[in-house]
């Protein structure tokens, strides 16, 4: 508890067991808030809602066995979209280990794919510098998960906590952060010559801090920037040289111009098979500059003509000083923006208004960013609504779009918003959910309630599993296969049973009050929003596809 | 104008490195010894579908600290890729990727072949000529131990086949680099 404190936890999510009730035991006297969630995933998701907001390290709490591997989903989750969080779980007393105790279970062994690093805990005078190795990990480089495994003996052994004055220090451990200031110096010629450069940004300007730096950078010259689904809100939306997201339910202009590009500057970011579709026929005309702190990152997909590895927040200013320094003359990227706009003009995102009242979802979205003023922190599940939300809301700052991206867990957008709600007290939490999702992590509505723990639940309800649906309509001749989620439960009762306000809205002219008045309300809210069944999610790159294969919704005839 | 910085970087010009190198390569590891090292090193080869062709794990001269000696095939896998992911394991201390020029590399290998009367004559022969070793004597069997490079080692197998081979053991090659004066 006090290398926690030294490590300035202020806040936990957990769930208390056998094999860590000495850790339980010592937290009723600590010194930090301990959110009681109602299932381990729960909590672990919390713990990377809260570091996603922040950027703080999220720390989840589990016993042994059944508890332990009800974290696998979130760790898993923080490793694929790279989320500093430390779980620590009980283990079965030592000499019980290996013998199929009562609630053991090798966590350590199951989550080694998983995590950035683990500890198992095997002498009481480890714990205090594990834990201090364990923030470092998590913290620093590529952020991630790391596991500390702690048996039931050895965290109820007494031992004299020292406070830690040197700094950590693993001898396998060492980031570059940097970045080769000749490749960059090379990495500035390249973009000075670059007639159609487009700067592809990812999760790492978020985890990096680096919004302002690429805010100068794509201000250096009129250089046009796409994200990723994990990169929103580091560049602004509302900015002239953003041209929306890129990948599979990014905007016509990004992925073209993908397409169409001479020179790539990847800055955080993995291409992703979301983003590059077949990958054989990404980006056939580009060059890569790749600039990310995971030097494995590096050529793993697609080729890079010049690596840089080092952290962002230091590189990119580098790369804007020596651009600057080269004094280019803009007027080379005339042609390029006549086709950028010439585009956008061509392919905006567009959906059917629909009939009088029907609820479309990209219009709820829309009726979110006016009714909170685009002012809010945004989790979300995932599937349909939560690509319309990426491609709706229009992300002005950084951490305000917190979903599950590399590992696409449903059920991930309550419990995070809860950890972004206990982060981020100060900031409105609204949580963009879909009715297939929520259901995997309802119970997570009775932690809110209890512990007073205000967030917004905006239920984007087509009664499907609305992406899969998609899928089976595009793709598997319409047959749909078990992703009807018909008329159960009650939303409204159901939220009203845990004790928080339910709301229902079926016509598009009350929704915009509607959501005023469960942001006004000030306690938990769920709203269940009834919107048309079958829109798909348009436009789109079929799998497998390359980005010129992009279907755009189809247009009404009217 | 700094050294090794051009004056301008035309965008032609730019290279992305092959990625396979076709050969045979032998990767030296320095892993603290802890427990579950070997676990997370060989679960990042499986997870991320790299073959190990053999595996040799040791004590160094530093009790803290063991070697994983493996071989993997260029050909098939960007060996680039494979030393970074490695690299990210925080108990992998120091990868070395051997240059065969520079490297001494041998594996060892216990033979038991099947020796009757007519031919356990010209199995003695074999021995003798890959300097190997007779080390167990049964009256259907011979045991032979062979130390030598991975190739020499396919050799004598090629040749006690035809004998009868009951059992082989390898333990894949370790490996250490030429020393300079």
């Amino acid at each position: 508890m006090e290398s926690l404190q030294a490590e300035g936890v202020k806040d936990v999510f957990g769930i208390p067991g056998g094999a860590n009730l000495p850790t339980y035991d010592a937290l009723y006297d600590a010194d930090f808030r301990h959110v009681q969630v109602r299932h381990e995933q729960g909590g672990g998701h919390a713990a990377e809602g809260y570091a996603k907001a922040s950027g703080r390290v999220g720390v989840a709490f589990a016993t042994s066995g059944p508890g332990a591997t009800n974290l696998v989903t979130a760790i898993a989750d923080a490793m694929m979209d790279s989320t500093p969080t430390v779980f620590i779980t009980g283990q079965v007393r030592t000499e019980l280990i290996g013998t199929d105790g009562f609630q053991e279970a090798d966590i350590l062994g199951a989550t080694l794919p998983f995590v950035k690093h683990s500890f198992a805990v095997t002498d009481p005078r480890q714990i205090p510098e594990y834990v201090h190795e364990a923030f470092h990990v998590a913290s620093t480089g590529r952020p991630g998960p790391v596991l500390l495994d702690i048996p039931q003996d050895l965290s109820r052994a007494d031992i004299d906590y020292e406070p830690r004055t040197e700094p950590v220090e693993l001898p396998g451990y060492k980031p570059s952060t940097e970045g080769n200031i000749k490749q960059i110096r090379i990495a500035a010629k390249a973009l000075a010559s670059a007639r159609r450069p487009i700067f592809y940004t990812g999760g790492g300007v978020i985890n990096g801090n680096a919004s302002e730096e690429l805010r100068e950078l794509g201000g250096s010259d009129r250089f046009p920037v796409t994200s990723t689904l994990m990169g929103l809100g580091a560049f602004p939306a509302s900015h002239e040289h953003w041209l929306g997201m890129l990948g599979m339910h990014g905007t016509w202009t990004a992925n073209q111009a993908m397409d169409k590009a001479d020179l790539i500057v990847a800055i955080g970011a993995r291409f992703d098979d979301r983003i590059t579709g077949k990958l054989d026929e990404f980006a056939p005309h580009a060059k890569v500059i790749h600039i990310d702190i995971d030097p494995a990152e590096i050529s793993k997909n697609v080729g890079a003509h010049i690596p840089i590895v080092g952290d962002v927040k230091q590189v990119l200013p580098k790369l804007t000083r020596e651009y600057r320094a080269l004094q280019t003359d803009s007027s080379r990227l005339d042609e390029w923006w006549s086709a950028l706009n010439g585009w956008q003009e061509a392919h905006p995102l567009y959906y059917d208004p629909g009939k009088d009242g029907e609820i479309k979802p990209q219009f709820m979205i829309e009726a979110l960013r006016r009714a909170s003023q685009g002012d809010a922190i945004i989790t979300s599940d995932v599937g349909q609504h939560q690509m319309w939300t990426a491609q709706y809301f229009g992300f002005e700052k950084p951490r305000r779009w917190i979903n599950s991206g590399g590992l696409g867990t449903m059920g991930f957008g309550l419990p995070s918003a809860i950890g972004a709600k206990v982060a981020c007290p100060g900031e409105e939490v609204v949580c963009v959910a879909g009715d297939g999702s929520l259901i995997m992590n309802v119970q997570e509505l009775a932690t809110c309630v209890s512990e007073q723990i205000p967030v917004k639940v905006f239920l984007m309800n087509n009664g499907y599993m609305g992406m899969v649906r998609q899928w089976q309509e595009l793709f598997w001749d319409r047959r749909y296969s078990s992703v009807d989620m018909g008329s159960s439960p009650d939303w409204v009762k159901l939220a009203e049973a845990f004790g928080a306000k339910g709301m229902r809205c079926d016509d598009s002219a009350d929704l915009e009050e509607q959501m005023l008045a469960a942001l006004e309300h000030d306690g938990p809210v769920l709203l269940d929003v009834r919107v048309a069944r079958e829109e798909n999610c348009y436009p789109m790159i079929p799998p497998g596809s390359a980005a010129r294969d992009m279907v755009e919704a189809p247009r009404a005839v009217r | 104008m700094e050294a090794g910085t051009p004056q301008a970087v035309k965008l032609e010009d730019l290279h992305v490195p092959g990625q396979l190198s076709g050969r045979k390569h032998i990767l030296s590891i320095l892993v603290e010894n802890k427990p579950g090292v070997l676990a997370r090193v060989a679960g990042l080869f499986s997870r991320r579908g790299f073959n190990i062709d053999t595996l040799a794990v040791g004590p160094t001269d530093d009790p803290s600290v063991s070697r994983i000696t493996l071989t993997l095939d260029g050909a098939v896998h960007p060996i680039d890729q494979v030393t970074k992911q490695l690299h990210k394991l925080v108990n992998v201390l120091k990868i070395r990727d051997m240059e065969p020029e520079e490297t001494v590399a041998r594996e060892m290998a216990l033979f038991k072949v099947s020796s009757a009367v007519e031919n356990r004559a010209e199995i003695i022969q074999f021995a003798e000529i890959f300097r190997a070793k007779i080390v167990d004597v049964a009256r259907r069997t011979m045991t032979i131990e062979v130390t030598g490079s991975a190739d020499k080692i396919e050799a004598f197998e090629r040749m006690v086949r035809p004998h009868g081979l009951v059992e082989m053991v390898r333990t894949g090659e370790i490996a250490i680099g030429r020393g300079h004066d």
